[in-house]
């Protein structure tokens, strides 16, 4: 009745002559370049091959948590920006639909096909920065990932013309938007919209056919779907082992109901670092899909709907969750009917993806392991929290 | 959307299983947890693969305050003492199926936590009970790996239950800013 | 089977095309210029950089109408002191997420720039360096006393209370309001318009049904009465 778990390679200490061979134990991190991060890594080695990984992390805890526990439900919000600094507009947007779950608000129409637009362009942004940053860990250092800032930027323009701030955007509110977009702001976005495939196009160029990053990334990390599945891995992690799992289109929460997009999964049942590199590059297209339509079908009228001034919910409990960039979000709400949170928690994506990078870089050589975690995306604000 | 998974057809299986309408959740019989969840994976009308969240929470003992209508017909308030427990919780998903959530959750005391870890039948479960370990102090029995993982080895306390107290800060230096933390620990409410 | 290289030539090809065009085509450039460039003047030099407090930065696509940097309290009028808009009720202070205000409430009563008696912030302090601009005190303030402003050349030598920005560091007239952003501010004020029309009106109706209503019993007394003569008779 267990679940499946990787047994540890098998290796041979030598002894010849009085010498000795030994295992080395390295410690990656928590400075390390490759690791995103404070984030550590203790790996044993057997000459170049790992025969034993463990993530150390928690050098960023703050406990959000037991912070957003002795504060009000709104207060809150802007802490979620700095979970995934990458992705705050999704992470506004799974807390906004756990509140929204405990007290019963109706999202007016523009707002909702505004939270679609904005949660696409994080994806985007997700996206292309990661990809940018894997191949900075297979070791081009510099070109692709300037590109891919390069495209990021005009992105992060539109969120700052939006919500006043690149990053840390706080810009849902419970019932809505905190505020409309500025005129000309949806022309804008259907600008660089428009020529986000012809970047696409030579993104995919300048990459995907070459040789060395095929090398170094196919049969890489390998992930079989039945460990996927049980180690709770999501988003494109998952969709890459060969699962066709989206909550966008599970749960369809806000309007996802109503956009035509393919989610990309491979066929086979083993994802290698490779798939999960391209699953990225295919949901950006289908990104720009959803963002087409939005843009077309998106409605005037109001932003916010009827929220009660003091937000102050029975007593309940809500999850709520999201397809976010890296993966299932959640929000896990207990409310006692005062206006403070009784229990507050984050599912965070990034760190139950992190359950099988043990699995996954064992028996693999130590280079490899830092291109196995840059595949995984992580961001050290969710996994700590 | 996704179908919820009606637990009814749970009930009757495992005796001891009881519903908390209030929560939402089944409240799983002491050391059946992992048989109730190995059950839950396997039989083909739930297949739930997939356990999403896996926390805990904290409650103190506490004073209800109760209206009852007693024998003479008159409401009168009653302070009804709950008595304090931990809760772990679990969100089940079935990928298979697509259908979900359906919530577990297992009772224990506060003094000495100790569950049943299902690490064994979902991996996923693997580093959130960690985290639950760590943060609350519950002994997950089973668990292949329980350390601390977001504190450090030598930290003391559980700083995610409701009665944890800040230790003295050696880092601390006098800042500008001081006089309004004060003010807002005399304990304000919060608008 | 394609040449083995080939890829990388591939992706080498799109490289020397970026190189190129980049001496050509802005867009094609990876590092962005910013704010301060005047438009179509590469490379940009530091006398576009703006000086005066209050002058804008031009280029519109970067500070924006939203653009939040920390607090500051608007006042009306010319003297600061007298038409400042706060009425110290310290909402902003108990819903600030990190706690970054302080606020202390005076003893007595003065006058506000529209003549009525109101209370006023005998201290206001906001920490900028615990300050995290989510703009939640602009929100929640009932009074449209604290807005964002966008100025970010803060920097200060004193570790200890260098950052504690005071009341007359936060304090800044309307008509700057309207300068740094112009569309949020007009909204703004025009809501205040509405709401100060509607609640006059709404006082107005009150007062004139309140009228009508007097009058109705009048009316009705005046008839009982006559009603009672012509009984009487």
């Amino acid at each position: 009745m267990s679940s499946p778990t990787a047994t540890a390679p098998n290796y041979e200490l030598i002894q010849q002559d009085g010498l000795e061979t030994s295992l080395l134990e390295v410690s990656m991190g928590p400075h390390h370049p490759s690791t995103h991060g404070v984030f550590r890594m203790d790996v044993k080695l057997d000459g170049e091959t790992v025969v034993d990984l463990q993530p150390v992390f928690g050098y960023l805890h703050r406990n959000h948590e037991k912070l957003a526990e002795n504060m009000s439900y709104l207060a809150s919000m802007p802490f979620t920006d700095r979970l995934d600094y990458f992705n705050s507009m999704t992470n506004n947007w799974a807390y906004a639909l756990a509140a929204e779950k405990l007290v019963e608000i109706e999202v007016p129409e523009r707002a909702e096909y505004l939270r679609v637009i904005m949660a696409e362009l994080t994806r985007l942004v997700n996206h292309i920065s990661l990809v940018g940053f894997f191949i900075n860990d297979l070791g081009a250092l510099g070109t692709p990932l300037l590109y891919a800032f390069r495209e990021r930027e005009k992105i992060m323009d539109l969120f700052e013309q939006a919500s006043g701030a690149r990053m840390m955007c706080n810009y849902f509110r419970f019932g809505g938007l905190r505020n409309d977009v500025p005129e000309g702001w949806l022309d804008r976005t259907r600008e660089v919209v428009d020529r986000f495939p012809d970047f696409l196009d030579e993104y995919e160029k300048l990459l995907c056919e070459n040789e060395i990053i095929l090398s170094r990334t196919q049969g890489v990390g390998c992930l079989s779907r039945d460990l996927a599945i049980s180690a709770g891995i999501t988003g494109p992690m998952l969709r890459a082992s060969g699962v066709n799992y989206d909550i966008r289109k599970v749960d369809q929460y806000g309007i996802y109901n109503r956009f035509k997009f393919r989610v990309p999964y491979t066929d086979d049942d083993v994802g290698d670092c490779y798939d999960r590199f391209m699953i990225r590059m295919l949901e950006m297209r289908e990104s720009i899909e959803i963002l087409k339509q939005a843009l077309r079908d998106i409605p005037g009228g109001d932003i916010i709907g009827k929220a009660p001034k003091i937000f102050k919910p029975k007593p309940a409990e809500a999850y709520a969750r999201v397809e976010g960039p890296k993966g299932e979000l959640g929000f896990y709400l207990i409310a006692d009917g005062t206006p403070k949170p009784y229990r507050y928690r984050v599912r965070p994506p990034s760190l139950i993806n992190l359950t099988v990078l043990r699995d996954m870089c064992l028996s693999q050589k130590i280079a490899d392991a830092v291109v196995i975690l840059g595949s995984i995306d992580i961001v050290l604000g969710e996994v700590d929290r | 959307m996704s179908h919820t998974v009606g637990h009814e057809p749970i009930l009757g299986k495992f005796p001891g299983l009881e519903w908390d309408e209030e929560a939402g959740a089944l409240v799983v019989p002491a050391a059946q947890a992992a048989k109730i969840a190995t059950w839950l994976r396997d039989n083909d009308a739930f297949l739930l693969d997939y356990c999403s969240n896996v926390t805990g929470v904290d409650y103190l003992e506490r004073e209800i305050k109760e209206k009852v209508t007693n024998e003479a017909g008159k409401t009168e308030t009653v302070i009804r003492i709950e008595p304090s427990r931990m809760d772990i919780v679990y969100h089940l998903y079935s990928m298979q199926k697509q259908t979900g959530p359906l919530v577990l959750k297992q009772r224990t005391n506060r003094e000495q936590p100790e569950v049943e870890s299902l690490t064994p039948v979902w991996r996923s479960c693997e580093l959130q009970e960690r985290e639950v370990y760590d943060l609350f102090g519950v002994n997950f029995m089973g668990h292949p790996d329980q350390r601390r993982i977001l504190m450090w080895d030598e930290f003391e306390g559980h700083p995610m239950r409701k009665d944890y107290t800040e230790p003295f800060d050696y880092e601390w230096e006098p800042t500008p800013h001081d006089e309004v933390l004060e003010r807002h620990q005399r304990g304000k409410v919060i608008v | 089977m394609t040449l083995l290289g080939s890829g990388i030539f591939k992706g080498m090809a799109v490289t020397f095309r970026n190189f190129v065009g980049s001496y050509f085509h802005r867009e094609r450039l990876p590092t962005n210029d910013y704010s301060w460039r005047t438009e179509g003047s590469l490379p940009q030099h530091a006398g576009d950089y703006p000086k005066e407090e209050g002058e804008q930065l031009r280029d519109t696509t970067t500070v924006t109408n939203y653009s939040r940097n920390f607090p500051m309290l608007l006042h009306d009028g010319s003297e600061p002191m007298d038409t400042i808009r706060c009425v110290a009720c310290q909402i902003c202070e108990r819903s600030c997420p990190p706690q970054c205000i302080y606020i202390e409430k005076s003893t007595e009563k003065k006058e506000d720039s529209s003549g009525k008696m109101q209370f006023y912030p005998a201290t206001f302090d906001i920490d900028v360096s615990v300050c995290m601009s989510c703009q939640i005190c602009v929100e929640v303030c009932p009074f449209d006393a604290i807005v964002m402003n966008s100025q970010f050349e803060l920097s200060t030598p004193n570790r200890f209370g260098g950052l504690l920005l005071h009341q007359g560091d936060l304090l800044k007239s309307n008509d700057y309001y309207h300068k740094i952003h112009p569309e949020e501010a007009a909204a703004r004020d025009k809501r205040i318009a509405d709401e100060k029309t509607a609640k006059e009106a709404k006082k107005k109706a009150a007062a004139e049904a309140a009228k009508k209503k007097a009058e109705a019993k009048a009316g009705a007394e005046t008839e009982a009465g006559d009603e009672k003569k012509e009984v009487a008779e």
